[in-house]
């Protein structure tokens, strides 16, 4: 094994690691960052949702030879201080109960919201039905996603 | 708002023997300054520092249901406290002092309503105490004020911290004389505060049991045998041992299969198996990978659901083991009645399939204490286990609880804390040991499996005559119990059958069990057999008032025992209301139905009115679930609308998609593409409204919102299909009319 370079949250680490070692495990075990959450090891679930590139991928599919060259951004690096649209209407609905998915489900909300600043209820059903929650809080999750982007709207 | 993740980050960085070592709490005498702070400690709930700032100890282990913030909520009202001071921190495992570690039964809320307002009152009272001293005043001109005390008088006044020195030297009102304060002057019981623990969950820095880390930890997963009971053959280690960074390989005893040793008696089921410890998570799952196992299958090598369920049947007509009731001969008029109407359900095991799969870390020291992170609904129980296994004294061990990435009843089990202590025994350094989805799925305690058969007959006027109801199960307790214990029919029963006296009025009733003996391991899954018997009697309600051709929540209202006191009144109310809230008779588009149902878990009453869509092709569409709950005085109610919403959630896995199956005595799902849950497409939309009623919190809401959810959706597909679904998941291939 080699010096590897990685890009997470806009700093450069250096690790050591099996470049077919899955990005959730690099981020969890070796960078420590445990805002991403281990679910199910098969991109059933969506705990593990982080950014490679501002895209939602499950970080327990993703090698991390196909990470090198991109930029990953976890929970931890969506915000400073929760101040992130997403982040903030999840705390004003009140979301999460567990929590444990929160983290995924945010990612996921973050890119759907990027991508369609204004989605319909059909939309973010379609967007959020890969990442489970047992808690099952999704009624409170739609209602995030629609006021974060209700928020947006405002700004402009 | 300063609830937030700096706290818990401090309160985790004070984790290991430093906070508890130096953790010195008077019961009574002399409030104490607490360590190197200026501080007062005035009780094992509450320090407050010079800065103002507030720590509340809260005891129930907090997994989702809110009931920590409750907690804070509940002492800072008595306390008087500006909310934007306060921290939280989870008690450490010292029993004598904190009576409340662990949480079942959805009493948590219940359990600490006294002792947090009972703290909180007590540090007030020192605090009032203390300002009357330095100003030389009498205590009842001062009055504590949203983290003051104020004179009222002259208006002077002391921030908390300001007085924290003079209190600290004061003797102690015993806990149980302090006033209490009256309802309307609560400030934060009864309304809708945010909870404690969301900033750190939408950021990331929550800790969960899964994210421990102490220095020089390894990481561990084990090769669990997959037929229960069964034993491993062979193992062929020699690949999974030059994996990069796997440091070990060893054999895992089981402990305490009771199946297989029933003379165990102790709550405690761990499966043999080969532990791969190794310096990263992945890198002892890639161990375990290369492990060649052969298992011997174990004594239920010809088991699977196809056994059970004829086992099952056989059960349902056989003699009973045990009659719980039996008013008058009500077999006999049951016989000779000409309208007698009988009807068999059918609910599968399920899975508890929390997010956050079993995990535990542990420390077994040279000098003989453990430590143990695990997130757990029984801390206290998992350090008196765990010493019992270990041979030592409980205060030898140390539990530090976590979060919990949801429990639903599976962490009541300290299963995986034994697991393991057994591979840190062996290693000499920590290590966490976590399972993955598949191990979590394959080696649950599930919710049993169970046939009910109910049958009942009617008077021309609609009212219930005779009411039998014979429920079959693969009971709970003798996974647990032992083998002498077992030998009570009575105690075999104890957790199958309903808890709550039977709410309608009938002159015949019968309530008796058969059980069934299966290898798969059970227990408390949300609402335990709540969630079962709720699902064979609404639904029989509702067949009952089909045939009387009355409206079904008229039926039940037309039908309710009316000696039952405040019980009848909650079932007329959340009855009611749930009706009125959802439009109850108004018609709905073509393939629409309605259904209504009522459970009581505990003291908390719940009616759900359900509205689903069947198309001609027997597509399922839940459009809409309007709940009732009186759950007694409501401490946060956003936080009790939470919880019924996600009991109603919970409860449509079941309902919808979810079922566990045995092959060979081995589970056959193993992760979430084979076990499907409700995703949000399915999600349906949920209002809860709350019975303004009570003086006090009852019994809890956790999972109270799970029973009704069956039925009430059943009872819709009926309402729109005229077929009655008595067997779940929901085979829509039944519910096809074209």
């Amino acid at each position: 094994m080699a010096s590897i370079r990685l890009s997470v949250n806009g700093k450069i680490n250096t690790i050591d690691v099996g470049l077919d070692t899955p990005l959730l495990w690099v981020l969890r075990d070796t960078l420590e960052l445990t805002g991403t959450k281990y679910g199910c090891g098969m991109g059933l679930c969506g705990a593990c949702t982080v950014h490679l590139d501002g895209e939602a991928v499950r970080s327990c599919q993703t090698p991390l030879k196909s990470a090198l060259t991109k930029r990953v951004t976890t929970i931890e690096g969506l915000s400073s201080n929760r101040s992130h649209p997403v982040q903030k209407a999840w705390i004003a609905e009140q979301v999460p109960q567990c929590g444990y998915c929160q983290p995924g489900q945010i990612m996921q909300a973050a890119v759907l919201l990027a991508k369609k600043p204004h989605p319909s209820r059909n939309e973010i059903d379609q967007a959020m039905n890969g990442n489970i929650c047992r808690c099952a809080t999704y009624q409170r999750i739609r209602r995030a996603i629609q006021r974060a982007a209700e928020g947006e709207r405002h700004e402009t | 708002m300063r609830l937030n993740s700096e706290f818990d980050r401090r309160s985790f960085c004070k984790f290991g023997a430093a906070l508890i070592v130096e953790f010195c709490v008077p019961l009574r005498g002399r409030a104490q300054t607490s360590g190197p702070e200026t501080g007062l400690r005035a009780n094992a709930w509450v320090t407050i520092s010079a800065d103002d700032k507030i720590v509340v100890i809260t005891e129930i282990p907090e997994m989702g249901q809110g009931t920590r913030t409750a907690d804070v909520m509940m002492l800072a009202d008595e306390l008087e406290a500006d909310w934007a001071t306060i921290g939280v921190e989870q008690a450490p495992t010292l029993p004598e002092i904190y009576k409340h570690l662990h949480t079942g039964g959805s009493g948590g809320t219940e359990a600490t309503w006294m002792p947090m307002r009972r703290a909180g009152a007590q540090a007030r009272e020192l605090l009032v105490t203390a300002a009357a001293e330095r100003w030389n005043v009498a205590r009842t001109e001062c009055r504590a004020e949203n983290g003051t005390i104020v004179h009222s008088a002259t208006g002077r006044h002391f921030r908390y911290g300001e007085l924290v020195g003079t209190a600290s030297k004061l003797p102690v009102p015993p806990l149980d004389e302090v006033p209490l304060k009256d309802r309307p002057n609560f400030r934060f019981i009864g309304k809708s505060m945010p909870r404690v623990d969301t900033p750190a969950k939408v950021d990331g820095s929550a800790i969960f049991g899964i994210d421990v880390r102490v220095p020089e930890m390894l990481y561990a997963v084990i090769a669990r045998c997959p037929y229960f009971g069964g034993d491993l053959a062979s193992c062929d280690d020699a690949a999974a041992k030059r994996q990069p960074g796997v440091r070990a390989v060893f054999r895992v005893p089981p402990i305490g299969f009771t199946i297989v040793a029933p003379d165990v008696g102790r709550n405690i089921n761990v499966a043999a198996g080969v532990a791969v410890v190794a310096a990263s998570t992945w890198a002892a799952i890639q161990g375990r990978n290369a492990l060649k196992l052969d298992w011997r299958k174990g004594p239920g090598a010809e088991e699977s659901t196809a056994t059970l369920r004829k086992a099952l049947q056989s059960q349902a007509t056989a003699p009973a083991s045990v009659v719980v009731m039996d008013r008058g001969d009500t077999r006999k008029v049951l016989q000779q009645s000409a309208k007698k109407i009988e009807a068999e359900y059918e609910l599968p095991f399920q899975s508890h399939a929390t997010m956050e799969p079993m995990n535990a870390t542990v420390h077994v020291r040279q000098d003989g204490t453990i430590e143990v992170w695990s997130p757990t609904q029984i801390p206290e129980i998992t350090q008196s286990e765990i010493a019992a296994l270990a041979g030592v004294s409980p205060d030898r061990v140390t539990v530090h609880t976590t979060l919990s990435g949801g429990s639903f009843g599976r962490r009541y089990q300290f299963d995986y804390a034994a697991e393991a202590w057994q591979i840190a025994k062996k290693m000499k350094v920590p290590v966490k040991l976590l399972w993955t989805r598949e191990d979590d799925m394959q080696h649950d305690f599930y919710r049993q499996y169970c046939l009910q058969r109910l049958s009942g007959s009617l008077d021309e006027g609609g009212k219930i005559i005779a009411w039998a109801h014979r429920m079959v199960s693969t009971p709970i307790r003798s996974v647990f119990d032992s083998a002498e214990s077992l030998k009570d029919p009575k105690q075999v029963a104890s957790q199958e059958v309903p808890e709550a006296p039977f709410p309608y009025q009938v002159s015949y009733y019968r309530m008796d069990y058969a059980p069934v003996h299966s290898v798969v391991p059970r227990a408390w899954w949300r609402s335990v057999s709540s969630s079962l018997t709720a699902f064979a009697t609404e639904s029989f309600m509702d067949e009952l008032a089909h045939r009387a051709a009355i409206d079904p929540c008229e039926f039940r209202l037309k039908n309710l025992n009316g000696d039952q006191g405040r019980n009848t009144q909650k079932y007329r109310a959340v009855l009611e209301l749930a009706a009125d809230k959802s439009g109850w008779g108004k018609p709905l588009p073509k393939g629409g139905g309605r259904g209504i149902a009522c459970y009581m878990f505990g003291e908390t009453c719940v009616a759900h009115v359900a509205e689903v869509f069947v198309d001609a092709a027997g597509s399922l569409k839940l459009q809409r679930i309007v709940s009732a709950v009186d759950c007694g005085l409501a401490v946060n109610p956003d936080s009790v609308r939470a919880q019924i919403e996600s009991g109603i959630n919970y409860a449509l896995t079941p309902i919808l998609s979810g079922e566990i199956t045995v092959k060979e005595g081995t589970v056959e799902q193993s992760n979430f593409h084979d076990y499907q849950v409700l995703r949000m497409t399915n999600a349906p939309d949920i209002e809860v409204h709350i019975v303004p009623q009570g003086k006090e919190p009852g019994n809890g809401v956790g999972e109270s919102g799970v029973p009704p959810v069956a039925p009430a959706v059943a009872n819709a597909i009926f309402t729109a299909t005229r077929i009655r679904v008595r067997r779940l998941p929901v085979d829509t291939n039944l519910l096809r009319r074209s």
